[in-house]
């Protein structure tokens, strides 16, 4: 018995060996490890074995078949794996083909400009208002403290529908229908679109966007005003950007100015962006006129404020080169894959 | 305005710095240096020489071989130059010198050019002798050059001096941008004012001392201002004995610097007073005028006048005029009468000084197509005061040049000067508003930098009254900034109540409109709110249709630019246009932004501004993938319940059969379309194009962001597809409608698997396949559930005609 099991192990062993298919392996379980397989048959004969020696041959059976299982499972290990791996060698791919991409639209520069001032200023617990293109003289220009025959409504250029209506110059307006509202304090900005009867060339475009900005609160300073709009430039062109205040004139705010940042092309030596000067004109800011604030019926003894103004345009063109501002409203799809 | 550094000197004779500090000092106190050009910038090593010899050269006719005296050598110089002969001082420069242009007076090369020895056909030249233009200037502003020819100094002229220095080209031409509200900067002596207060230096105005001849004034000239409300001051002094020729050196290059051409001296003073006090003047000739009067009175309708420009002007009621006893005699601020110009022959010159209404003079100067140098400064507002002071210096000039006798006395016709204006000084609430804590003593510092005076028993300033600006403590605020420095105001951040930074809803979903039209390939495009009238014609509307009520722009950039448009598609078609002319391919745009409705015509309030979600391709796709780009953003904002597809969108610019309106729960909230060939043609596309329109005030009200978890199902599904014949104008949309409203709470989800029309299909019919799917939430289905929702459903399309098959 022992030898006959010896051989059916020396067999099927060699049988595994030999075998070159994963089919030759799965025979070999068949014969001999399968119900009617030699193992099987050994067992079946137990019944001409002598019952004390029963046991023992039992064990026997159960050791050569868990040594054929071992091997046999090894062998169909090794050849599953050797499978799989001729398998993936048939199947590379060259990795530089051209991707199948998805197409997906662009946005307009003006509006990434936009989205990015906005959401510096939303951080900072600005709330974003829209007020009317189309707008009335009062808003645009008389309770920004700019009234009739004021030669400041010739410099500005305005398209008019009649005496009373016109297309809005500037976002300013929006700072009045706000404070009208009365809910103080006030943290805004407002972009939007505003219209000057410029002919359209590399520069100029009789529409355009500006965001204007407005705090209003008891003891807002000068000061308060150059922090915000220093850490507003930072967030928006790199933390190194320093800025320079210039006074300068708008007749609703006093006292006013001029930023201009560090030239972000440069870093302030001097380039063909800023002229050599190394600095950039960003943004005109002051403290809320008096006069302003009265129309609006907020107390200038109680409350103070400031306000600022920025061409979106000008944001764009200089943050990403763009030479010529006729390409922002073309709409040419090489132009705007680009952003 | 444009002004050289000497003539700011001239009153500030402290001042000391370099261009460049200068440019910067002065832009921080608030008068901005826009550029600086020093005018010697290519100018090196030229000098002043005298010609000891001529000699012709021996083997060019056209040249001369000359012997220099430059004091310390002499150098042979060969030139071509007509006009020089021996004894003549001239300007040469050496070897190694440079001069800013060459003798034709084409554009001046950036670095100018450098002047080495050589040999002229064999002859040697040490150097060359400059004409003018080769020094960087012309004529106009060296009038006394010659025509093609070598500058002559005259006579008196030191040999070997610096020849630069001699023509006053040693110097800095700075060019300002003056603020509106700052009249007073309009002028030198305004801006000398800023300089001295800037540096801490003393300002020296010009001491102004009329000698007069002893003649009445009266005996003269009368004035009568009869519309006092356009002339608060008219001020008139004669001059008499009049010799005309040229003004002095000094101030023909002060004028040349500011860019004026200097003339003669009667004309040179009249402007060089207006440069300096920022007030125009007028000469008129005395003898031209009759009655021996002056009335400043408006003009009548359609009267016309010629100036002295040779044109004839048309007037209006609104115009002020400048008249004699017996006619007008010029326009007033504007310009003078070619009937009482002077000429070169004037014996006797009335000197006009006035103020007038500014916004008068800027809307006649506007009408009349005529804006002046004096009108310019007129429209800001001037100062009455400084109308006495500039007349009277215009006077002293004349008699001081030796230009003419000054006739004793003044014509002064004014309205009562405004008391001067007095601001309190509360310097808690300057350094409140500024965020500062700048001293008393600093503060006062500043106002007497700036003459304006702080009496202490009222605690006020007195505002002088060329500083019409300043109204307020605002404004006090802003005069310590400026001489404090902005750059020393400190930063911090504004305390006080906390605020939520925001975007409001409507904003919320135009950025998920970006973000669902960019997801689909389409590209934010922008265009403009206004348009040309034709654009109606271009998409084909009617006559009468409602679209066509738009609201015209009274002064347009042209036609193209007259109207806001009412339809927002001509923008995009036109973008999609150009892409397909520059050959760009599958091309999608999309674009947000308003029309403009108009509630009334002509507009008595606001119009409808309405945000328009519009979007727009040609190439890879078809009417589907429009349908898709809608539904995938309706997806987005929360419109979860059936949209309904109305193919009678009754939209002329779209293809009658490719056209639908998008009813949301029986609001329409827009449409979509193939655009209609005929507008394809007027648009120059030779493609198909697709659009669709989404009105975003009507989508807000049923957008939500708001989302719930439903859960995901436990128990199976259950399927069943459906074929069948439907008569041809049925739309799948209807029977889509049957299978909601038929196929009860255990329907899930429908699909359509087959669209067919063909051969094997009856005629007038066409073969439809669904596949419906039922789940129930709380248990498996049983086969008769599913059987009672089928048979109701297909009970249904039965009785609209269409036939089930096997």
């Amino acid at each position: 018995m022992k030898a006959k099991l010896e051989q059916i192990k020396t067999e099927a062993l060699a049988q595994i060996n030999s075998a070159g298919t994963l089919e030759e392996l799965n025979d070999v379980r068949v014969n001999v490890l399968g119900k009617k397989g030699a193992l099987t048959a050994v067992l079946k004969s137990m019944k001409d074995v002598a019952p004390e020696d029963r046991p023992k041959v039992g064990q026997m059976v159960n050791e050569t078949r868990e040594e054929v299982e071992k091997v046999l499972e090894e062998a169909i290990g090794k050849m599953e794996k050797a499978k799989r791996e001729a398998q993936m060698k048939a199947e590379v791919i060259d990795v530089t083909l051209p991707a199948k991409k998805h197409n997906v639209g662009h946005r307009h520069p003006n509006t990434i400009a936009m989205e990015e001032v906005e959401r510096i200023f939303i951080g900072m617990g600005y709330e974003v208002v829209e007020g009317p293109e189309v707008e009335t003289d009062y808003y645009n220009f008389e309770a920004l403290n700019i009234p009739a025959d004021h030669p400041a409504k010739d410099e500005q250029d305005t398209f008019y529908i009649n005496g009373d209506i016109l297309l809005r110059t500037q976002t300013s307006g929006t700072q009045v229908h706000v404070m009208e509202q009365g809910k103080l304090p006030i943290r805004m900005i407002a972009p939007g679109r505003v219209f000057r009867s410029d002919e359209v060339d590399a520069t100029h475009s009789p529409s355009f966007h500006q965001i204007e900005g407005l705090v209003i609160d008891k003891k807002i300073t000068f000061a308060d005003l150059k922090g915000t709009l220093a850490e507003f430039a930072k967030e928006l062109f790199g933390e190194e950007t320093k800025v320079k205040f210039r006074p300068h004139h708008f007749n609703f705010t006093e006292p006013s100015a001029e930023m201009d940042v560090s030239c972000f092309k440069c870093g302030g030596s001097g380039c063909r962006f800023c002229k050599g000067s190394g600095w950039i004109e960003i943004l005109g800011c002051g403290m809320v006129h008096p006069n302003v604030l009265r129309m609006s019926n907020i107390d200038p003894e109680k409350y103070s404020g400031f306000a600022f103004g920025m061409g979106l345009e000008r944001i764009a063109l200089l943050k990403y080169e763009i030479d010529d501002m006729r390409l922002l409203y073309e709409n040419d799809i090489r132009f705007l894959r680009q952003f | 305005m444009n002004t050289a550094l000497s003539w700011i000197k001239a009153y500030v004779p402290q001042l000391e710095c370099g261009d460049q500090e200068y440019t910067d000092a002065m832009t921080l106190s608030g008068t901005k240096v826009e550029t600086y050009e020093r005018l010697d910038k290519n100018l090196e090593k030229i000098y002043v020489g005298q010609i000891l010899s001529i000699e012709k050269h021996p083997d060019a006719d056209k040249l001369i071989v000359c012997q220099v005296d430059l004091g310390e050598k002499q150098l042979q110089i060969v030139t071509g130059a007509p006009n020089v002969k021996v004894g003549d001082k001239i300007p040469v420069v050496v070897d190694g010198g440079k001069v800013a242009g060459g003798h034709d007076g084409s554009p001046l090369p950036k670095d100018g050019i450098v002047i080495k020895n050589g040999k002229l056909r064999g002859v040697e030249s040490y150097g060359m002798m400059c004409s003018i233009e080769e020094l960087g200037s012309t004529r106009d502003f060296y009038p006394e050059a010659p025509e093609n020819g070598i500058y002559i100094f005259p006579e008196d002229t030191q040999v070997g001096a610096d020849a630069i220095e001699v023509l006053g080209l040693r110097d800095t031409v700075f060019e300002y941008e003056v603020t509106s509200n700052r009249v007073d900067c309009y002028s030198v002596l305004g801006i000398a004012r800023e300089a001295a207060a800037t540096f801490g230096k003393p300002f020296v105005p010009p001491v102004v001392e009329v000698k007069e001849n002893g003649e009445k004034v009266e005996d003269y000239i009368s004035v009568e201002v009869v519309d006092q409300d356009l002339c608060s001051r008219y001020c008139a002094r004669v001059c008499t004995n009049i010799k005309i020729g040229p003004s002095p050196k000094w101030m023909q290059r002060r004028l040349a610097a500011s860019g004026i051409r200097p003339i003669n001296n009667l004309v040179d003073i009249t402007n060089y007073v207006m440069e300096e006090y920022g007030q125009p003047m007028h000469a008129f000739d005395l003898d031209t005028i009759e009655g021996k009067k002056i009335i400043v009175k408006r003009a009548a309708d359609g009267e016309e006048f010629e100036t002295l420009d040779g044109q004839v002007r048309k007037l209006d009621s609104e115009m002020l005029m400048i008249c004699d006893g017996a006619k007008q005699i010029g326009i007033a601020g504007i310009m003078g009468g070619e009937n009482s110009k002077i000429t070169d022959e004037v014996k006797t010159v009335l000197f006009e000084a006035a103020t007038f209404n500014g916004a008068n003079i800027r809307k006649s100067a506007k009408r009349l197509g005529l804006r002046t140098d004096a009108s310019g400064k007129f429209e800001k507002g001037l100062d009455p005061r400084n109308a006495k002071a500039a007349i009277d210096r215009a006077c002293q000039l004349i008699q001081e040049l030796g230009c003419g006798e000054v006739v004793s006395g003044t014509v002064d016709v004014c309205a009562p000067l405004k008391e001067l204006n007095r601001i309190p000084f509360d310097p808690v609430r300057v350094n409140d508003l500024l965020g500062t804590d700048i001293s008393i003593t600093t503060m006062l510092e500043i106002f007497e930098r700036l003459e304006l005076e702080y009496q202490e028993d009222t605690k006020e300033l007195i505002i002088p009254s060329f500083r019409q600006d300043l109204e307020g403590i605002a404004d006090i605020a802003e005069e310590v900034a400026r001489f404090y420095g902005y750059d020393k105001i400190p930063m911090t951040l504004p305390s006080g109540e906390a605020t939520t930074g925001k975007l409001p809803f409507k904003l919320r979903l135009e950025e998920k409109a970006r973000d669902i039209a960019e997801f689909c390939g389409f590209s934010q495009g922008m265009c403009y709110s206004f348009e040309s009238p034709k654009v109606f014609d271009k998409l084909l509307l009617a006559e009468d249709d409602q679209a066509r009520n738009a609201i015209v722009i009274s002064n347009p950039l042209g036609e193209d630019f007259s109207i806001m448009r009412t339809v927002p598609l001509n923008g995009i078609l036109t973008s999609l246009a150009t892409n397909y002319n520059r050959r760009n391919k599958d091309v999608r745009l999309y674009e947000l932004g308003n029309v403009y409705l108009p509630k009334a015509l002509p507009l008595t309030e606001l119009p409808d501004e309405r945000m328009q979600f519009t979007l727009g391709f040609y190439g890879e796709g078809d009417f589907f993938t429009m349908k898709g780009v809608i539904e995938e953003y309706f997806d987005a904002l929360g419109l979860t319940k059936k949209l309904t597809y109305d193919p009678k969108a009754g939209k002329v610019f779209l293809h009658p059969g490719r056209q639908a309106k998008i009813i949301y729960e029986g609001v329409e909230l827009g449409y979509l379309g193939e655009v209609h060939p005929e507008v394809l043609d007027n648009y120059d596309m030779g493609t198909k194009a697709y659009v669709a329109v989404l009105d975003m005030p009507s989508i807000e009200p049923f957008a939500t962001f708001n989302r719930k978890f439903e859960g995901i199902a436990k128990y199976p599904a259950v399927s069943r597809d459906i074929s069948m014949v439907v008569p041809k104008e049925i739309l799948v949309g209807q029977i889509e409608e049957v299978i909601c409203q038929r196929g009860g709470k255990i329907l899930e989800s429908y699909g359509l698997f087959d669209v067919y029309e063909g051969s094997q299909i009856k005629e007038g019919f066409k073969s439809v396949a669904y596949s419906i799917t039922f789940r129930a939430k709380d248990r498996t289905l049983e086969e008769a559930d599913v059987t009672a929702a089928m048979k109701k459903i297909l009970n249904g399309l039965e009785a609209m005609g269409i036939e089930l098959r096997g």
